[in-house]
């Protein structure tokens, strides 16, 4: 009985959380179109989530091409199809590794950073600060932030993706002797539009997601300094899990439109 | 007309109910604050003083009760009007609450860049937040971070950000709490200062005796909900009532 009521406390809670979160989401929507626009702010943030993140990513990306291409080398080259390296890897890593892997780091730094920041203004009450000095925080600090990951993901996705490719040329390079000039020119060849747009559209969902988690999180933060701990731990978790429903959503629609 | 405008309350709480679950935390306060005054509020911990003034801005919806503030009654504005109305009002807050993001000059520009316009302040920015500054004594402040500073001087800084669009009325939330007693000396100066040179109306929740004796022209004791008693320090501290003397033995 007791096992029961706390199952159903849980599904309960997490409806609430849904409901709560969607709420969120309108008022995001309502506000982002109404002015005072904090275009500084909005630059700030993109400065700070855009810019700091690029060694981040960078140094994921190389690597993930680098060892991408190191482990299925050995498997190719089996079948003798180690000329097809630049278009599996190239479709693999832009299709879905890239950005599935970058959105996760970013998750972790981004997602967090803002559940943590939020959550400390909310329990040093410089939220209650802003609202009383007559500025709306929700636009100031939400919206700003919301829109900053929607816009720098799909960038930091690009970049990840670009100096994944560098990697797995170098790989190619050194190991298969193949010029970087035809390693790109396989990769360019092999990669279409449809391959291209629908990860870019999806990366711009990864971006919102994080940024609207981290946000929902820190702004409702309560309990303290354990709060603040709780809302970027949250965060992070809750991210990672929509972004692998939104990229399962991403991947049925890509089906419809595109034929995978 | 204008000695009557002098006795009408510049903010005025009337009947004011909140609770949490069971717990009525209010129960029907009622309060005036007239131009120019110092009102002291005392209660001990979890009267409900903070979430009266925490209603009073409009951070907190009463469940019942009117404020008015300058005779605008909040409960009934619109955000738009509210935002504006708290451009009158400065507020000190218990923990500071300057933006650890910013300088102490970006903290003191943040209201401006908004209302500066509205409040047809002409001097510029700069000159504004240099004034707010000096009059707090840390005009030297101006390009650090809020962690660079000691607690009493971020409560200075947190004083000049409030001050930044000439309030009418001030606020204050604990203001003397968590500093040691020379630092609280100087705050509790300061703040009598500010009243003068700004001629502001300010209404302190404290549970300081030393900071209520200094600056209160009028005190109310918050008991159980209420506005249990009011008068002059000098009053309440000979009062023989057992619930009220217990706030003024050490």
């Amino acid at each position: 009985m007791v096992a029961s009521n706390s199952i159903w406390d849980n599904v309960k809670d997490f409806f609430e959380e849904v409901g709560d979160m969607a709420h969120f989401t309108g008022r995001f929507f309502r506000e982002v179109f109404k002015p005072p626009f904090e275009f500084r702010e909005l630059l700030r943030q993109c400065y700070n989530m855009g810019n700091r993140s690029m060694l981040l990513v960078g140094v994921t990306g190389f690597i993930l091409g680098l060892v991408f291409t190191l482990q299925s080398r050995p498997t190719l080259m089996q079948f003798g199809a180690e000329s097809w390296m630049p278009s599996m890897v190239s479709i693999s890593i832009v299709r879905e590794i890239g950005p599935v892997i970058i959105a996760l780091i970013c998750a972790g730094r981004i997602g967090s950073g803002i559940g943590a920041e939020l959550g400390s203004m909310r329990v040093t009450e410089q939220i209650d600060a802003m609202e009383v000095s007559g500025t709306n925080p929700f636009k100031f600090l939400v919206v700003t932030r919301i829109v900053a990951t929607t816009l720098m993901l799909p960038l930091l996705i690009l970049l990840g993706d670009a100096i994944a490719l560098l990697g797995s040329a170098l790989v190619e390079n050194i190991k298969g002797e193949v010029s970087f000039l035809l390693y790109f020119n396989q990769v360019f060849d092999s990669l279409k539009f449809s391959d291209i747009i629908p990860a870019t559209i999806k990366s711009f969902f990864f971006g919102f997601a994080i940024g609207l988690v981290g946000c929902y999180k820190g702004y409702y933060c309560s309990k303290g300094t354990v709060g603040v701990g709780e809302a970027s731990n949250a965060a992070v978790v809750y991210t990672s899990m929509l972004l692998f429903v939104i990229d399962f959503i991403a991947v049925f629609v890509t089906d419809i439109f595109f034929g995978i | 007309m204008k000695q009557q405008e002098d006795i009408l309350p510049i903010l005025e709480i009337k009947n004011l109910k909140k609770t949490f679950g069971d717990n009525a935390v209010l129960n029907g306060f009622n309060m005036k604050l007239f131009k120019g005054e110092n009102l002291v509020v005392m209660g001990k911990s979890g009267s409900g003083k903070s979430v009266m003034i925490k209603c009073l801005v409009g951070l907190m919806r009463a469940d019942s009760g009117n404020i008015k503030i300058m005779n605008q009654d909040i409960t009934l504005l619109r955000k738009t009007d509210l935002d504006l109305l708290r451009t009158h009002i400065g507020f000190l807050f218990q923990g500071s609450a300057l933006y650890d993001s910013m300088t102490v000059r970006e903290n003191l520009e943040f209201p401006l860049r908004r209302h500066k316009k509205k409040l047809h302040l002409n001097e510029s920015s700069e000159a504004l937040v240099r004034e707010a500054l000096r009059n707090v004594g840390l005009e030297h402040t101006m390009d650090l971070m809020p962690s660079e500073l000691s607690g009493g001087m971020q409560r200075r800084v947190a004083l000049a950000r409030a001050l930044i669009l000439k309030p009418k009325i001030i606020l204050y939330d604990e203001p003397t709490t968590g500093l040691d007693p020379i630092t609280s000396k100087e705050i509790i100066q300061l703040m009598r200062h500010i009243q003068k040179t700004y001629d502001t109306s300010s209404l302190i929740i404290t549970h300081d005796v030393d900071c209520a004796r200094v600056i209160s022209n009028r005190m109310i004791l918050l008991v159980d909900g209420i506005n249990y008693v009011e008068g002059t320090f000098a009053e309440l501290s000979n009062s023989k009532d057992p619930k009220v003397q217990a706030f003024f033995k050490t």
